[in-house]
């Protein structure tokens, strides 16, 4: 959907007062300014018209003039990166609205569905034990050995999980969190057992990879969560008149016309796959999913038609921020991702939660 | 015409509606009226398609409802909620907009004047969980007004009152009630679950007694709300007194069937 399109089809009666056009467009120039500071900033700083021409003569295939060095920092390290972050950044962040929608609740977020316990388990089982299968795969696939292990077990767990709480032909949500809360202990079980067994560099490995980081981000990587995210992004942007109506209720959604068992269903398998990827490219980064949405519901209110392209935008901003940040605070070694997201993000939920309290009494 | 044909709910083991057929007319009003438990909002629930049926079926027009699709049946029927939470902080107009699953009905000007019917002028840019009970239930009923609205108004759209005037007071209570009647008026058709006899006897064009599941008498207000059938539907005998325009019922004359 164009800028256009999403500020005409939220300037509509419901939303006036609020600044939805102006906070679409100030999460517009964030997320742009942060994907050119995380092509610009880093150990070899790049000043951002460099970065443009660079990119300027990449897209339109011209004689390269800048210099060789510049070019391969912009094109072939930050660029993946970044895109990488973005993708993820927004996946996260559309994930916890629809996620929030869903269970009709500010405080949800993906992780409640088991897509990260389920990954983490995949994962660590694969650095323990993967080695074997590597050379099942295809040589351009074996780099992306672990990512691929942790989509498949994040989306098996969800889907686990969607499974247990449908009853009926119907999905008790209470049951969805109570089973997203059990299996996900289960995995962390495994996922302790794992490393148990696992060896003290595996062990690295595997806690490397849960504090996240888009540090081993390529264009291979891009390219594989790509089309997850992106349906996410879509998927979420058809939904958003019927999570508004969800809002109301599961009876009433239905009395206004809206399928909501499907739409309950299409959301978990979306966020499952969709975080599923991000998590699979990034390793686990914490708070992005459930603070995103907040940040953006406080801007341009709680409308899903608005609230789902500035998650996006801003989810973008927000974790390409936190990964130049992560790059500078301990130059020129780099910080874990999910270490900075949680540094900001926790005390921010704390608030959140303490604000809550003060206003329900 | 919106039929419950021979309609059978239950749940654990328990028969909350027992082979219930009822008919709501466009035009007229139809109040469902009974003791506690008798199943009233059990049947308005089975009625829009929230309950299931164990037996029997519900249809619109001769159709089933549970062959039209959500968003084709919202066209035609509206259920206003006895207690509605709205999950994330919208506004009242925003709560109305909520409902409208298509383009239709969005513009501010309609739900201004919505609001404004409801007796809730100025309003719109409220936040909804900063109202009073009573003035959410008034929302929620402009809400499906705008349902209805952006539905297909060639057609007799339904409204479905679950215990519309239980938050309000005296005032709104009647002004409730005079929409329903007006939108009857106007060729819809309002099915409404009441508790209290006397406003059924002032809104109503039909009355249907349910007790223990069962409908115990159907029919124009008159014929219906008489001493032996509410002795036998709410167990106490009451007396019934007539004046201009209907029949009343007043509580000093309650006195315990047995």
């Amino acid at each position: 959907m164009s800028m256009e399109g999403v500020a005409m089809a939220t300037a509509e009666a419901g939303t006036r007062g609020r600044p939805v056009t102006a906070g679409l467009t100030l999460f517009a120039v964030l997320a742009v300014a942060a994907f050119v500071g995380a092509l610009a900033i880093g150990p070899f700083t790049i000043a951002p018209g460099r970065v443009f021409a660079v990119l300027w003569d990449w897209i339109t295939g011209a004689q390269p003039a800048g210099s060789l060095r510049e070019r391969i920092v912009v094109l072939d390290v930050r660029l993946p990166r970044a895109i990488v972050g973005a993708l993820a950044g927004s996946g996260m962040a559309v994930a916890g609205a629809l996620m929030q929608g869903v269970f009709r609740n500010p405080l949800a977020d993906p992780s409640l569905v088991g897509v990260a316990p389920g990954a983490a388990l995949a994962a660590v089982a694969f650095v323990v034990f993967g080695a074997p299968l590597l050379a099942l795969l295809p040589p351009p696939l074996q780099v992306v050995g672990l990512p691929l292990a942790a989509f498949a077990g994040g989306l098996v767990t969800t889907l686990v999980i969607a499974r247990l709480a449908e009853h009926d032909g119907r999905t008790s949500v209470a049951t969805l969190l109570f089973a997203g809360l059990a299996l996900g202990a289960l995995a962390s079980a495994g996922t302790g057992v794992m490393v148990f067994l696992a060896s003290e560099q595996q062990t690295r490995d595997f806690l490397f990879w849960t504090l996240g980081s888009l540090g081993g981000a390529t264009w291979m990587k891009a390219a594989l969560a790509a089309p997850f995210v992106l349906g996410l992004l879509a998927i979420a942007a058809g939904l958003a008149r019927g999570l508004d109506a969800l809002a109301l209720g599961e009876a009433e959604a239905f009395h206004a016309g809206v399928s909501v068992e499907r739409l309950k269903r299409t959301a978990v398998v979306a966020v499952a796959a969709g975080v599923g990827a991000a998590v699979a490219a990034t390793g686990v980064v914490g708070f992005v999913g459930l603070v995103v949405p907040h940040l953006a519901r406080l801007v341009i209110g709680p409308s899903h038609r608005a609230l789902v392209p500035a998650s996006a935008l801003l989810g973008a901003a927000v974790l390409l921020g936190a990964d130049i940040l992560a790059r500078m605070i301990a130059a020129p070694a780099e910080l874990p991702l999910g270490v900075v997201t949680a540094l900001v993000g926790a005390p921010f939920f704390l608030w959140l939660l303490l604000k809550r309290r003060a206003f329900v009494g | 015409m919106y039929r419950a044909e021979n309609v059978t709910v239950t749940a654990s083991g328990r028969r909350l509606v027992d082979g219930a057929s009822i008919t709501v007319r466009p035009g007229r009003v139809t109040v469902l009226v009974g003791p506690n438990g008798a199943g009233k909002s059990t049947l308005l629930k089975a009625m829009s398609g929230e309950h299931r049926l164990a037996t029997g079926r519900v249809t619109l027009d001769g159709v089933s409802i549970h062959d039209m699709r959500p968003l084709e049946l919202a066209r035609r029927r509206a259920v206003l909620p006895q207690a509605a939470e709205v999950a994330f902080p919208f506004t009242a107009a925003e709560v109305i907009t909520a409902g409208l699953m298509t383009g239709e009905g969005h513009d501010r000007a309609r739900i201004l004047r919505l609001l404004a019917r409801v007796d809730l002028p100025g309003f719109a840019d409220r936040r909804y969980d900063s109202l009073s009970g009573g003035e959410r239930q008034r929302v929620q009923l402009a809400r499906i007004l705008a349902q209805l609205d952006a539905g297909k108004p060639d057609v007799p759209g339904y409204l479905f009152l679950d215990e519309p005037t239980a938050s309000l007071d005296l005032a709104h209570q009647l002004t409730v009630l005079n929409i329903a009647r007006a939108h009857a008026d106007a060729g819809g058709g309002v099915l409404a679950v009441l508790h209290d006899l006397n406003l059924a006897a002032m809104v109503a064009d039909e009355i249907v007694v349910l007790a223990g599941g069962r409908v115990r008498a159907a029919g124009p207000v008159a014929e219906v709300l008489t001493e032996p059938v509410l002795a036998d539907a709410f167990g106490i005998r009451l007396r019934i007194g007539v004046a201009s325009p209907g029949p009343f019922i007043l509580p000093q004359n309650v006195q315990a069937a047995q």
